[in-house]
């Protein structure tokens, strides 16, 4: 059997553990644009701004490739799939051969044309090591710069470049940052962090014109009117399913690659997972672009399975971030911001001051969301809850207490988590992935 | 594997497995010197809750889960599954972004502030049963073998 994954990120090493805890022969392809190894991407902002090395980026174990036998081919970019033949074409022309395709290419960064933007140098994307890498080497060069757009990847720029003590304006059409994440008090409690920091925060607006002299950025002008200048611009907007290279291959592309629970798309042998792929909501089923990292994983995990003949279905994808700006932890998950508020039941502790806040989301008895910022702990009991569909009105009052735990849970369901009654023993060892 | 499990009518809320939890990962392994005179001194690995002024207690830990949300989450590698099965962290590769502390369902893994490091039951690699369980007065902590769920 021959797999081969397209892209070398956390969906792809989710995959290849997969694949092994079936099938210990089958040859493994990696395909992978880049030329690193699989890193810790959501680590390229601790690169720049000097938090880790770039020793510290690799993912993996060093022996992982050689323990799980895959043929790594790093720089190449697949341009185009060949779904009846069942080869890949790589740029330079090459082609490989598939029996089974899996596409984990990610996001691409989305740039709209603004005007005067085509002559100008330093306009920067930042998705990879390599942005990261470019930005650092300019870094001693670089005074002032504005990021468009103030959601994750743009607040973490923002963040690495501040640590590098450069001077930064967010620009952010939404009425605050991180709106696909946040409500408004969280928004603002870290936009009131990141003020204090230095960094401008300008939200309800949006950059209409480059200006600049040549190839050099003077600053930009804004929809209000307002100048605000600067030497370098970071776009950072979003990003798009790096799916291009399917067009004409049959291979059905929504606003991602359309999966089902199996992470198979609608051409045999051809499976997504990842950023790429547009599989189905926890709360809703509806087919969305989940740009989550353990989702990723777990994604790549069951395309692997699937694809090595294996069984294993996907619950759904909720989203969820852990991300500390500025030193204020912030941790959100689940439906944080319905648009019908109505037919949901909202529990809110708020201490601005403090830069603390608290915030329950329930609907029909079930915990559909929860935002946490400053004390953050155990959050992950509430990633429980909302997966196990567990009812909590009986201890509802108790949700937003700040040592919430197992205690306000009953008591059987502590025992059957944490008692040994009931758990057997494993006599045959399970099945394991080779280089866990 | 073996796991640690907790008996919740054996527990008194003693703490003594906390304690020996920090003993154990102090530079000293004695704990008036991990306690009093060590400046970096561990935080507990384990969790002892308590209810209505003690009537209720127990001590949960990490379940060394066989699919780890923990290590799904980890965005720097830090968290592997190693070949015995223990899931373990990395320290020096941990940025402490707390995306474990987001994905664990059992709460068992705690931010330890001063090192700006995740934190989380290793099953005590130097021992043959876990401290915890070796310092629990009423046994209500058992080390043995038997399934995450």
């Amino acid at each position: 059997m021959n797999y081969v994954i397209i892209g070398n990120s956390v969906a792809a090493v989710g995959a290849i553990r997969g694949i092994r805890s079936i099938d210990p022969q089958g040859n493994i392809t990696i395909i992978s644009r880049e030329r690193h190894v699989a890193y810790g991407r959501p680590l390229i902002s601790y690169l720049l701004g000097g938090l880790v090395t770039e020793k510290r980026m690799a993912y993996l174990p060093e022996d992982f490739y050689d323990k799980n036998r895959v043929n790594l081919l790093l720089n190449s970019e697949v341009v185009g799939v060949d779904t009846a033949d069942r080869k890949v074409t790589i740029a330079g022309g090459d082609t490989i051969g598939y029996d089974r395709l899996l596409v984990a290419t990610g996001g691409d960064p989305f740039v709209p044309p603004i005007e005067g933007m085509a002559d100008k140098d330093r306009i920067f994307t930042f998705t990879t090591w390599d942005d990261a890498s470019k930005l650092k080497a300019l870094a001693p060069d670089i005074e002032k710069v504005v990021v468009i757009g103030g959601g994750l990847i743009g607040l973490k720029a923002a963040e690495g470049l501040h640590l590098l003590n450069k001077q930064i304006t967010i620009i952010e059409l939404a009425d605050r940052i991180l709106s696909a994440a946040f409500d408004r008090p969280a928004g603002r409690i870290v936009a009131k962090k990141m003020k204090a920091n230095g960094i401008d925060v300008i939200t309800e607006d949006t950059v209409i014109r480059v200006e600049g002299v040549g190839s050099q950025i003077t600053g930009v002008t804004l929809k209000s009117g307002d100048f605000i200048p600067c030497d370098t611009i970071i776009v950072a907007i979003g990003v798009r399913p790096a799916a291009t290279f399917l067009k004409g291959s049959g291979v059905e592309v929504n606003r991602g690659i359309v999966v089902n629970d199996r992470m198979e798309t609608n051409t045999k042998g051809v499976f997504a997972a990842g950023d790429v792929a547009e599989a189905k909501d926890f709360f809703s089923g509806v087919k969305n672009p989940m740009p989550i990292w353990p989702d990723a994983y777990i994604q790549g995990d069951i395309a692997g399975v699937t694809m090595a003949g294996g069984s294993k279905e996907y619950t759904g994808g909720i989203a969820m971030n852990s991300i500390e700006l500025f030193k204020v932890p912030t941790i959100s998950m689940g439906i944080t911001n319905p648009i019908e508020p109505q037919q949901y039941e909202i529990l809110t502790y708020q201490d601005q001051e403090n830069y603390l806040y608290r915030k329950i989301v329930i609907k029909d008895g079930l915990l559909a969301g929860a935002v946490l910022v400053g004390a953050v702990d155990r959050a992950g009991i509430f990633a429980g809850l909302i997966r196990e569909r567990m009812d909590v009105n009986p201890f509802k009052d108790q949700l937003l207490t700040p040592d919430f735990g197992f205690v306000n849970l009953p008591k059987e369901i502590r025992s059957a988590l944490f008692a040994p009654a009931g758990k057997v023993t494993e006599t045959e060892p399970s099945v394991q992935a080779v280089g866990h | 594997m073996k796991r640690i499990y907790m008996i919740e009518d054996a527990c008194i809320g003693c703490h003594l497995c906390e304690v020996a939890c920090i003993t154990e990962h102090s530079q000293s392994k004695d704990p008036v010197k991990a306690f009093l005179h060590e400046q970096h001194r561990p935080i507990s690995r384990c969790t002892v809750e308590e209810w209505d002024g003690g009537v209720v207690s127990f001590s949960t830990t990490c379940r060394h889960c066989d699919e780890p949300d923990c290590m799904r989450a980890c965005i720097s590698g830090a968290i592997q599954k190693g070949n015995s099965d223990v899931v373990r962290i990395d320290t020096e590769q941990c940025v402490g972004c707390w995306s474990c502390v987001m994905a664990c369902p059992y709460g068992a893994i705690q931010r330890n502030l001063t090192k700006k490091k995740a934190n989380k039951c290793d099953l005590c690699p130097d021992r043959t049963s876990p401290a915890c369980v070796d310092a629990c007065p009423n046994r209500a902590l058992v080390y043995k073998e038997g399934s995450q769920k």
